[in-house]
């Protein structure tokens, strides 16, 4: 068994060692890096996604304006809509999800790092794979309803470098037959539907790994009732992609064949249903929004016992009430298809279902409320970003209710109202989740604070410009005003609410800018933010800043929920907390003893092959684009020979290889370790 | 694709539910494939019996006993794979080879049925993919479900090569056949499923 020990397991590499640079980046399976690249990713996107806004903004802003074009107005809201959900929040909160689940549950890695690692290359080359439709991609005049059916257009190769012209057009909910094949011929939806159906596959994977991180690697004592709340809703969401990703995946593979291969799935002049699409989308899409949401939530009901100095109140409901809007989240998918042409009966009980969610989410925000209260507040900016959030959340989501009403719903359909309510939901409240998280993390990240006063300059101006921007699309909608159309009439009137809207973008933008201005420095120039910069309650902030790469030091022993907190903290006769007088020794001694560990700590080793699979599948998807073409078959030849080989890599070599000698009787029990005995034989 | 955090773990018991990490993860990604299928199985059912549709529909020309023995041969195939299994667990090394291998050659088999059926139905019925969404359907979902046993079958002849290796298979690797063991109940399960509602109840419109 430790054979492997002693001599180097055969691989097809040899294993990279680098601690530093390029390749250990590329290689790294380390939860932390893996979480740092989401973010940096994530927010890449989220400026490509807002500049989009940007431009889509800028032809509002008057009415008849001739910035864009009809098309490249198409182009611009379905990337915007694609980006700022696909390749920002999602990966955003996958960012938080993988620095933070081992850190809460008491662990030193994910169940799977190297399968982590897949998921962070799977999604990175898979949003490369979207955004080189605007290289790649062509997207042509619809051929029409008279083209015949089974017969399919020819798709135009790759080579249109016109960049509004190689976007994908027909919306982030692709409708069917629009986005078919013969109203959206050429190449850009292919990309559309290709690209979703990688960055799927990323968090089908991460789904796996953190639902069995949660329940498997808990730290002793850690009971699941004792878990923070943001790794239960860790879990809840990973629960809401697994059992919402398969579901897109068939839909995205039905329009892929449509339009590859000439299956009539959605092809209504041959019997296909177009209302199937919608129905599978929003199986999915429904889901999807609490997929965003529930992250934040988790983010929030982390921040606010710390800054009221107070415990989450109510936690078991807070954890209920999560679990319970996931499993709603299933059932109330036809509200986005009222207007869709479905029974009353249907009518009716999904805009009954939709009701409920409304009370798990009211319990949600009556205990952060309760929380608050009577508590000893802290105004900093991680806070002000979570009452923030609570604040437009609960306008979205009352927005949110009027759309169960059927009637009201017709009205609203496909008008700037409903633009208002998803970006109360979305922004003003997964958005400012994910910022008060990132204030409320920045130490355990760099070691260093972000700084309080252009935090809160941040703050006050994203939440000024966001409702500047957001809160007149609801009248603006009222009034009648279309969404995803590219212009309107000047005797309609609402010219004045437009450019107050695009004024608030600006805003937004200048905050944002604020934002990196204060990330830039303060990684580099903060205050040093030392042991527990927040007298903060859970357990992730019992090792230094920034976190050691082994995690914890010594094993953990959880003998309460917010653990941490009650190793700092007892109670005064009258109930109140009082800090325990060894509380500072304790501190001192953690980060001691963090820093510089007692024995040679085990960890997974890095590895190429996770970069090498995740490689592999956008070429086996370009390959099905050009499928007609000799280079595109081989292209999917290779992509899965690729895969394959990596594979077998993958398999034959060990988890982890002691690094410099040190022995340990635990390594050689490893399965894949013998494996690795295998070829050396 | 054995993957463990096997890091000197912080806390005492290694797995906090008690179920190998590597079986937990393989029964959490098993559920969600059910739902893959189950969106592929409603989509059939919602076009297999919808009226006027151009050319055959699946359910005209289906050849039940043929499809009825190649699904008893993928039944069977469970059951030669809980023998591999239980053959490594009582050390009989070369029975584990043995039952690996007729496990995979039975998956090869309906693999080969499945191929047989297409062609049938594609040249002799001039049923094709791009005829109706019901044969659309038809295709699709029985296609992805023969690309789950490809993989299965790929699976398994892995761990029959890994087994000729010298000392064969450790009982350590009896989690690995337990994995892909479990992979192949599933896609066998599917297919019962798919065969009893696709084939057998599913009638084209009167």
């Amino acid at each position: 068994m430790t054979a492997t020990a002693e001599r180097p397991a055969t691989t097809i590499f040899r294993r990279p060692r680098s601690k530093t640079g390029i390749w250990s980046w590329i290689t790294t399976v380390d939860h932390k890096r893996i979480g740092i690249m989401y973010g940096y990713a994530a927010f890449a996107f989220f400026i490509i996604g807002g500049l989009e806004a940007i431009l889509l903004r800028v032809q509002l802003s008057q009415a008849n304006a001739e910035f864009l074009t009809a098309g490249a107005y198409n182009a611009l809201f379905t990337m915007h809509g694609t980006t700022m959900i696909f390749l920002f929040v999602m990966p955003a909160s996958a960012a938080f999800m993988n620095y933070l689940l081992p850190l809460l549950v008491g662990a030193r890695d994910v169940a799977f790092p190297r399968l982590n690692a897949l998921s962070w290359w799977v999604f990175f080359f898979g949003a490369i794979f979207l955004y080189s439709t605007f290289f790649f991609g062509t997207s042509l005049p619809p051929i029409g309803p008279d083209a015949i059916p089974g017969n399919l257009p020819d798709g135009g190769g790759p080579g249109s470098f016109n960049w509004i012209s190689g976007s994908p057009d027909g919306g982030w909910f692709g409708y069917q037959p629009n986005a078919g094949p013969f109203y959206s011929p050429g190449t850009a939806m292919d990309y559309w539907a290709g690209g979703l159906q990688i960055l799927g596959l990323s968090s089908l994977i991460s789904a796996v790994n953190f639902i069995v991180t949660t329940f498997n690697m808990r730290a002793k004592g850690m009971r699941l009732m004792r878990l923070p709340v943001f790794a239960w809703m860790t879990t809840v969401t990973a629960f809401l992609l697994l059992f919402s990703l398969p579901i897109i995946a068939v839909a995205l593979f039905m329009v892929t064949i449509d339009r590859q291969f000439g299956s009539l799935f959605f092809a209504a002049t041959a019997g296909g249903d177009p209302i199937l699409w919608q129905h599978l989308f929003w199986l999915f899409g429904h889901p999807e929004v609490y997929i965003l949401i529930l992250p934040a939530m988790g983010i929030v009901s982390e921040v606010f016992p710390v800054f009221s100095r107070k415990p989450l109140f109510g936690y078991s409901a807070v954890v209920f009430a999560g679990a319970a809007i996931a499993f709603l989240g299933f059932g109330v998918w036809a509200h986005h298809m009222f207007a869709s042409g479905i029974t009353p009966v249907a009518q009716a009980a999904f805009g009954l279902a939709t009701m409920t969610i409304a009370i798990p989410t009211g319990i949600k925000i009556f205990n952060w409320l309760g929380t608050m209260w009577g508590g000893r507040l802290r105004f900093t900016t991680p806070m002000l970003f979570a009452i923030g959030f609570i604040a437009m959340f609960t306008i979205g989501g009352l927005s949110g209710v009027t759309h169960s009403i059927v009637p009201s719903d017709w009205q609203q359909t496909d008008t700037y109202y409903i633009v208002a309510h998803f970006h109360y939901v979305i922004f003003g409240g997964a958005v400012f989740g994910l910022f008060a998280g990132l204030y409320y993390w920045f130490p355990k990240y760099s070691g260093r604070m972000l700084d309080e006063k252009l935090g809160k300059w941040h703050f006050w101006l994203q939440f000024i410009g966001f409702n500047l921007t957001f809160a007149p699309m609801h009248w603006l909608g009222l009034q009648g005003m279309v969404r995803r159309t590219w212009k309107y009439a000047p005797e309609m009137g609402l010219e004045g609410w437009n450019q107050a809207v695009t004024a608030g973008a600006v805003i937004i933008a200048i905050s944002i800018l604020i934002f990196m201005w204060n990330w830039a420095r303060s990684r580099r120039r903060g205050r040093v933010a030392g042991m527990d910069p927040w007298d903060a309650r859970t357990i992730e902030w019992m090792t230094p800043n920034p976190t050691p790469e082994h995690n914890f030091s010594e094993p953990l022993e959880i003998t309460k929920l917010d653990h941490f907190w009650h190793l700092k903290y007892d109670e005064d006769e009258e109930g109140r907390p009082r800090r325990r007088e060894d509380a500072d020794a304790m501190l001192e001694h953690l980060e001691d003893v963090g820093n510089n560990p007692r024995e040679p700590i085990h960890l997974p080793s890095s590895s190429f092959f996770p970069f090498l699979v995740g490689l592999g599948v956008p070429i086996i998807f370009y390959g099905i684009i050009y499928h007609t073409s000799i280079a595109g078959k081989a292209l999917i030849v290779g992509g899965i020979l690729l895969i394959l080989a990596s594979c077998v890599g993958w398999g034959i070599e060990p988890v982890d290889e002691p690094h410099y000698g040190d022995h340990d009787e635990e390594h050689g029990e490893e399965p894949v370790a013998e494996e690795g005995e295998l070829v050396d034989d | 694709m054995t993957d463990v955090a096997h890091v000197e773990p912080v806390h005492e018991e290694h797995e906090s539910t008690g179920v190998p990490t590597l079986k937990l993860g393989m029964w959490i990604f098993l559920s969600s494939e059910f739902l893959f299928f189950g969106a592929l199985i409603s989509n059939y059912l919602l076009y297999s019996n919808r009226a006027g549709f151009e050319g055959l529909y699946p359910a005209e020309i289906y050849d039940i006993p043929f499809t009825s023995v190649s699904s008893f041969v993928l039944l069977m195939s469970s059951l030669t794979m809980v023998l591999a299994h239980n053959a490594l667990s009582r050390g009989d090394q070369h029975g584990t080879r043995t039952w690996l291998f007729a496990t995979a050659a039975l998956g090869a088999v309906f693999l080969g049925g499945q191929v047989f059926e297409f062609t049938e139905f594609i040249v002799n019925y001039g049923m094709k993919l791009t005829s109706n969404p019901a044969a659309s359907a038809f295709y699709v979902l029985t296609g992805f479900h023969g690309i789950h046993v490809a993989i299965g079958v790929f699976l398994l002849l892995s761990l029959w090569g890994i087994s000729h290796r010298r000392g064969g298979l450790s009982e350590k690797s009896g989690l690995n056949v337990e994995m892909v063991g479990l992979y192949w109940h599933f896609v066998d399960i599917i297919w019962i499923v798919i065969f009893t509602v696709v084939y057998l109840i599913s009638l084209p419109p009167a």
